[in-house]
């Protein structure tokens, strides 16, 4: 199976505070896989790292086969210390271009724009009027509650129907890989349930590859083919989901039992 | 008296331009910039040096106006693309009093505080149009202004209207979006900055002299006021704002009441329109313009549109 995504020994720091300490892990394509770990443990920051809004302090990431982020070399002038800057090899925008969509965290919709519009914006690439129309009947087809809704600003949907249009907003690319950040965050277990089901059917039908990050552990665990445990900036545990269903120490500290 | 409507008419439109530049970079890219009088000014000295001591036509300063302001909007649009807000706004403003202050003290090219005068009028086809004689100049403004509403409209309604929005909405998803915040932003200020730079060559002609006085704070403070009166996102709504401040500026002399209101009292008025404006009525007196839909999707989602109208109207009595 190929590799899609290779993220090889990153380090992210904060000022003092390391957030990611030497992260190695990959993503195979066609696979969806979760990486679940408490809040603070840098699952977030290793998200906004693959979009390049992250500089790295080492190592690489490679999408289908491109070097898309690597850390600043050393700075001679500094004494061999590292040079915090800037550095992604890509901007967020050329990332965004090779076909890695980001459903940000706390969903980020444009909220004073209707469905229609946002969706509209999710296909700012896409140059062809006939397939973003397209696009759009084919995400009202598969979320119904947003055709419904498709006039009304989004500032009045619910939380759950804005995670769904954020999803939606991010498939308009026609990505290959879907990043998503805590897609259950604030929804109650049945939607949360509902749009599971929905990334799944979008990862068997469309061939889309999902990498998503949650805290939910058992919901992530469950939707997945593959997860990795995050802890403290570390990635602790790396396995097939059902085995890390079955980990005596993921069902301990995770899944409450 | 219709001389000195006029003459407010003619002082609305060369605003309406900074206004409707303002409206690029505030209205539709949510930068809070107060630099337009830098602008202005660097429009109306590239006139009034190139006509002068150059002897260059009014026409053939224009595009030198705009191009050098859109220049400036690159340089000031570059180093301040990670500000915000209040931050982003004293960067610009201090951006604009270096401006003056420069045009103050480099005698050699722009006589200093004396300021430059003698400018030559313009003219077109052999007719001069004499800013004393006020009708054709109006004219003229006018036809400055509609061209640039006309222009600027379709640039909002463009690709690069709809990224600014994106990045005014959140800067974060539109970057995720594959917007390349950084392009449009700078191009943002380059706009913005280029038709207040020919609002400067307009003033330049009309006044037949410059002098740094007329360059500002109170400048680009006025402008922001008439984005912020009109309705932010609105290029109608900004030029209608440029009259109604350009009115209350020049509400005592109008009424023939110069000599018992001080002309303090405007600052006054425009501070009281904005507290009023924020309290009540904080998208402006017309509001952001709402684009219509319907006409880019075609005939393609009517069947949906009815199912949306049902749905909406059943669910929330039909928001719009």
């Amino acid at each position: 199976m190929k590799e899609l995504l290779t993220i090889d020994d990153i380090s992210v720091s904060y000022g003092n505070i390391q957030a990611l300490k030497h992260v190695s892990m990959h993503v195979n394509e066609g696979d969806i896989v979760c990486l679940i770990g408490a809040n603070g443990a840098g699952k977030s920051t290793l998200l906004k790292a693959i979009v390049g809004q992250e500089p790295l302090v080492s190592g690489t990431i490679t999408y289908d086969g491109e070097l898309i982020c690597h850390a600043k070399h050393l700075d001679p002038t500094a004494g061999g210390k590292r040079r915090k800057s800037h550095s992604p090899t890509f901007t967020t925008d050329l990332i965004a271009r090779k076909g890695i969509a980001l459903v940000p965290e706390g969903r980020r919709v444009f909220a004073d724009m209707t469905v229609e519009e946002n969706l509209d914006m999710g296909a700012f690439m896409v140059r062809d009027d006939a397939l973003i129309a397209k696009k759009k009947e084919e995400m009202y087809d598969f979320f119904p509650i947003l055709g419904a809704r498709r006039r009304q600003k989004t500032r009045s949907l619910s939380g759950g129907e804005q995670q769904m249009m954020a999803i939606a907003r991010a498939l308009m690319s026609s990505p290959k890989l879907l990043l998503l950040d805590e897609p259950g965050l604030g929804l109650a277990p049945l939607v949360i349930q509902d749009i599971f089901q929905k990334i799944a059917i979008i990862n068997q039908e469309d061939k889309v590859t999902v990498f998503l990050v949650e805290q939910n552990a058992r919901m992530a665990l469950k939707a997945s083919n593959e997860g990795y445990v995050m802890e403290n900036g570390r990635i602790v545990l790396a396995d097939s989901s059902a085995a890390l269903l079955d980990n005596e120490q993921v069902r301990a500290a995770y899944l409450g039992e | 008296m219709l001389n000195f409507f006029l003459l407010i008419v003619i002082y609305t439109g060369i605003y309406a331009l900074m206004a409707i530049g303002q409206n690029v970079i505030t209205g539709y890219a949510g930068m809070l910039s107060l630099c337009q009088a830098g602008f202005f000014a660097i429009g109306s000295y590239a006139t009034a040096i190139l006509s002068t001591t150059y002897g260059w036509s009014f026409w053939a300063t224009l595009p030198v106006a705009a191009l050098l302001s859109a220049l400036f909007g690159v340089l000031i649009g570059l180093p301040t693309l990670r500000l915000k807000g209040d931050y982003l706004a004293i960067a610009t403003l201090g951006f604009a009093e270096i401006v003056r202050n420069v045009l103050n003290n480099w005698d050699s090219l722009t006589r200093g505080p004396m300021g430059i005068q003698k400018i030559p009028m313009p003219s077109i086809f052999g007719f001069v149009i004499n800013p004393y004689k006020k009708t054709g100049f109006l004219v003229m403004t006018i036809i400055f202004v509609l061209i640039a509403y006309f222009l600027f409209q379709r640039l909002a309604r463009s690709r690069m209207g709809r990224a600014l929005e994106a990045i005014r909405e959140d800067e974060i998803a539109a970057e995720s979006m594959g917007i390349n915040t950084t392009k449009y932003k700078v191009w943002a200020f380059a706009i913005g900055a280029s038709v207040a730079g020919v609002a400067g060559s307009l003033q330049a002609v009309f006044s037949l002299s410059v002098t740094p006085g007329t360059y500002t704070f109170m400048v680009s403070i006025m402008v922001l006021c008439m984005v912020v009166l009109g309705g932010m996102g609105n290029f109608k709504a900004v030029i209608l704002g440029a009259f109604i401040i350009q009115l209350i500026s020049y509400f005592p002399q109008l009424v023939g009441l110069s000599s018992m209101i001080p002309p303090q009292f405007k600052q006054i008025l425009f501070g009281l329109i904005l507290v009023v404006m924020m309290i009540w009525r904080p998208q402006g007196l017309l509001g952001r313009e709402v684009r219509d839909y319907s006409r880019l999707t075609g005939e393609k989602g009517s069947v949906f549109r009815k199912k949306a109208k049902q749905a909406v109207s059943s669910t929330q009595g039909g928001e719009r």
